[in-house]
Order: structure tokens, then C-alpha cells, then sequence
């Protein structure tokens, strides 16, 4: 596997989508992988709990990206779980000696070469393997600068890890794709969806409706319980900067997918609406600032109202922005 | 975000890594472009960390002086909280919340003993040793 090419990504999934549609011939960014799967999401689910905390998300659940992108392109995708721990390592040996590039989900915590503030308890994440050297296992992970190597035992436990999203082992490579491809009509599916998703859900955790429901949790704060209150607004914080989101939950690097589709099709309103989305991603970044400013508060004065405000206005931009995405893809 | 504005925060929680930020340059042109660390981030991260050892540290208090088993410890030490825990053993919560206590601790068979052990990652006979030893 001499020609593959590592390439640093801000998420794992899109990251490792773009690498291995790169490598299968059809060259791709990350951006573009994400956006042409419709990953952008918001979503507050207060019956799944981590670490006591609601699920905050700024994208679709995990396996999204990989699905929808590989059936919207029209590749072919191999992909294998195991019940068996041993089949899978040989699988994954096979795999490697036949020259593939082969996918894996893996758990964050036990990977060695993770800093270990970064290792907590999260089962799908994906990186690539491209090779073996003696025990060690050489690995493109996506959100690292450079390849990085994993002894076989600790591999192994990452990819059996029991729990929440469970891998089971789960490898998958890219057997083929059409190097023609569409793309007038990728996009304009992938933004029908995104607003579908955003602003579409009779729900009212999920899209907009889900990012007012955060602000109305925030407002209803109770200022006497200062520690949880912290814990609460930092883990938002962490939600939308830390896992890997390319800045602001994912915003940008979506307005960095609506700039590339601008410039592929020839379409000047797609990159009048990046331009619009960095502003709400800017306001994103400013309500986190926010948020980890009120924790570090010690008075214990607390101004949730603002901070709700801000969600509030962002609700309102997003929506906005939809659908303008809306109108276009259906024009 | 531009990439002037894209953070540049030393002594946060990436371990010396750089991860990738999309921002816009001068012509609002997007890139992907690497960032040491944002403060706010870390800050967020730290306080979660912290949130476990605390417990963790309880817990040990705890299990030294005989008040709770092991296993509260060894959960918050390998970053698990109780419905977690109870996700990757297989055990119903209210039963790794009766394993907390020292006397059940001491009961469980070898093979109870090794869905903890697997859990943790740890050898299993660290866990018998402890049925009958408290930590130094």
C-alpha cells in the first residue's frame, strides 16, 4: 500500500470517507464528504445520558456519513462485523496482506496513542489501517497529523470494546465507485436532506426546534447549583469543539462544503451562504466563550438569560439559512 | 472564523498534537488549517477530567476504610459511570450498585469477578486479590 497518502481530517468518519473515496479513485475532501452525506445535525436527546449529561449533537449518528455517502455516490462498500474477536483479527490480517485499505471503528479509550485526557468512553470511532509491522499495526487515524502505529492487543481491545455503539469489529473498505459522478444533483439531494433534517422533525429535540430547546433548558437553570451548572455548560462546550468538529459543531467545515459546490458548480449564491453560515458558526464559537466564562464565574452571578439569548439568535440565523438552502436545492 | 482567529492556546489537553480547524482566509476562501488548542476547550475538558478524579478519589477514601469494594473506584478510574459500566458487563445497574458493597464484593465468583476484570482492562486476579486485601 505504498501510493496511500495520509491526510488530517477534523472528524474521524468524514475524514476517513474522504480518504478511502481518495484512494478508490475518486478524489474528495472532507468537506465535500460530509456535506454530500447531509451530516450537519443538531440534536438534544435528554434520555441518553454521558456521564450523567444529555446527548448533545452536531451531527447525524455515527454510521451516518459512511451509508449515505457511499449510496449516494453509488459505490460498492465491503463491510464485516464479527462475533468472534479471533475471526477479526485475521479478517483484518487477510484484508491488509491483500493491499486494502481497510476501515475500522474503534474505541477512543483504548487506543495507546491517544493523550490521555482525550480517552473517554466513545465506541465508533473510524480510522483507516493500511498496514502491519510485525505486531504493530500502522494506522491512518484521521484526526491525527501524521500515521501513527498500534501494538495488535491494544487494536484488538479498541475494536472489541463492549458498551454503548458497540463496533463488534466492524472493518469496511470501498470495492468500487463511479469516478462520474453527478454533481448538480449530489448536491442538491444532500442540502434537501439537511433541511429536511434542520428544520423538518416534528420533534422538538432535533434541528432548530432542538437548538431552542437548549436555550429553554439553559434559561431554566437553577443558579444555586453551581457545580452541576459548570459541568452542564462545559459539556456543551465539549460536545461542539472537542470531539473532533472542525470548529463551532461542524459549521464550518459545512460552509466550507457549500463553498466547494459554489466553486464546482459555478453557482455564486452557494458561497453567498457559506459566507452566512461562518457568521453563525463565529456566533457558535461566541456563545461556547460564553458558556465556559459563566462556569469560570466564581461569584456565582449568573446571567443564563444572556446565554439562552444567544442560542436563540443563533436558532433564528439557522433557520433563515435553511431555507435558503431549501430554495435552492428545489429550484 | 478567520485564520488569524483560528486559536493557538499552548499547555491544552491535545498531548502536544494539533488538530484541524476549517477558517477562511483574506478572500474568505475555506482551508483546513491546524490549531494547537483553544482555551475555552481545554478548560472544558479539564473540568470533566477533574469531575472523574474527584469521584475517584472519594471512592478510594472509601474503599480504604472498608465502607465501599473496589469497583467504584476502578469504574471511575477507567472514566466509566454506572450505566456505562452496566452497558459493557452485561450487569443490571442496581447489581454493580450492590457489588459496591465491600460484603457482596467479597462473594462474587471468579467468573462475575472477570466481566469486571475485561471491563477495566485489568488482570482478573488483581480483582481476587482484592476480595481478600485492601490497596496499600
Amino acid at each position: 500500500m505504498s501510493t496511500f497518502q495520509h491526510r488530517q481530517s477534523a472528524h474521524c468518519e468524514s475524514g476517513v470517507m474522504a480518504n478511502l473515496l481518495t484512494h478508490a479513485g475518486l478524489p474528495m475532501s472532507e468537506p465535500m464528504a460530509f456535506g454530500l452525506s447531509s451530516g450537519l445535525a443538531f440534536a438534544y436527546l435528554p434520555i441518553v445520558k454521558l456521564g450523567g449529561m444529555p446527548l448533545i449533537a452536531y451531527r447525524m449518528p455515527p454510521k451516518h456519513i459512511i451509508k449515505t455517502l457511499s449510496k449516494r455516490l453509488g459505490a460498492r462498500l465491503h463491510t464485516a462485523t464479527f462475533r468472534q474477536p479471533e475471526q477479526g483479527r485475521l479478517a483484518l490480517d487477510r484484508a491488509l496482506a491483500e493491499g486494502r485499505l481497510t476501515g475500522l471503528q474503534s474505541s477512543v479509550f483504548w487506543l495507546p496513542y491517544f493523550p490521555p485526557e482525550m480517552r473517554f468512553h466513545f465506541n465508533a470511532h473510524n480510522l483507516l489501517a493500511y498496514g502491519r509491522d510485525g505486531d504493530d499495526y500502522l494506522l491512518s487515524d484521521p484526526v491525527f497529523e501524521e500515521p501513527v502505529r498500534c501494538a495488535g492487543a491494544d487494536l484488538q481491545k479498541a475494536r472489541f470494546a463492549k458498551g454503548a455503539l458497540a463496533a463488534k469489529g466492524l472493518m469496511y473498505w470501498v470495492e468500487d465507485v463511479p469516478a462520474e459522478q453527478d454533481w448538480d444533483r449530489l448536491v442538491r439531494q444532500s442540502l434537501v436532506s439537511t433541511s429536511r433534517i434542520l428544520d423538518g422533525m416534528p420533534l422538538p429535540w432535533i434541528g432548530i426546534r432542538g437548538i431552542r430547546h437548549l436555550a429553554a433548558q439553559i434559561r431554566r437553570l437553577d443558579p444555586a447549583q453551581t457545580k452541576y451548572n459548570r459541568l452542564y455548560l462545559t459539556h456543551i462546550v465539549r460536545m461542539q469543539e472537542e470531539i473532533g468538529t472542525g470548529g463551532a459543531g461542524f459549521r464550518f467545515m459545512y460552509a466550507s462544503f457549500l463553498q466547494e459546490s459554489g466553486a464546482l458548480l459555478g453557482d455564486p449564491a452557494l458561497n453567498d451562504m457559506a459566507a452566512q453560515l461562518t457568521r453563525i458558526g463565529d456566533d457558535w464559537r461566541q456563545f461556547a466563550s460564553a458558556c465556559v466564562r459563566q462556569s469560570r464565574n466564581k461569584q456565582g452571578d449568573s446571567d443564563f438569560n444572556a446565554i439562552a439569548g444567544m442560542l436563540e439568535s443563533i436558532a433564528v440565523q439557522e433557520r433563515e439559512l435553511v431555507r435558503r438552502l431549501a430554495d435552492w436545492a428545489r429550484r | 472564523m478567520k485564520l488569524d482567529e483560528v486559536p493557538q492556546d499552548p499547555n491544552s489537553s491535545y498531548g502536544g498534537h494539533s488538530k484541524l480547524l476549517y477558517a477562511v482566509d483574506e478572500q474568505g476562501r475555506y482551508c483546513g488549517t491546524q490549531s494547537a488548542g483553544w482555551e475555552p476547550e481545554s478548560y472544558s475538558t479539564q473540568l470533566a477530567v477533574a469531575q472523574l478524579e474527584e469521584q475517584e478519589a472519594q471512592a478510594l477514601t472509601e474503599w480504604r476504610s472498608g465502607q465501599a469494594s473496589p469497583l467504584k473506584c476502578l469504574m471511575y478510574r477507567y472514566r466509566l459511570d454506572e450505566p456505562a459500566l452496566a452497558q459493557v458487563t452485561g450487569f443490571w445497574q442496581w447489581r454493580i450498585r450492590r457489588h459496591f458493597r465491600p460484603a457482596i464484593y467479597r462473594r462474587l465468583s471468579a467468573g462475575q469477578l472477570t466481566r469486571y476484570a475485561e471491563a477495566f482492562g485489568l488482570d482478573v486476579a488483581e480483582l481476587i486479590r482484592y476480595q481478600q486485601e485492601l490497596p496499600r
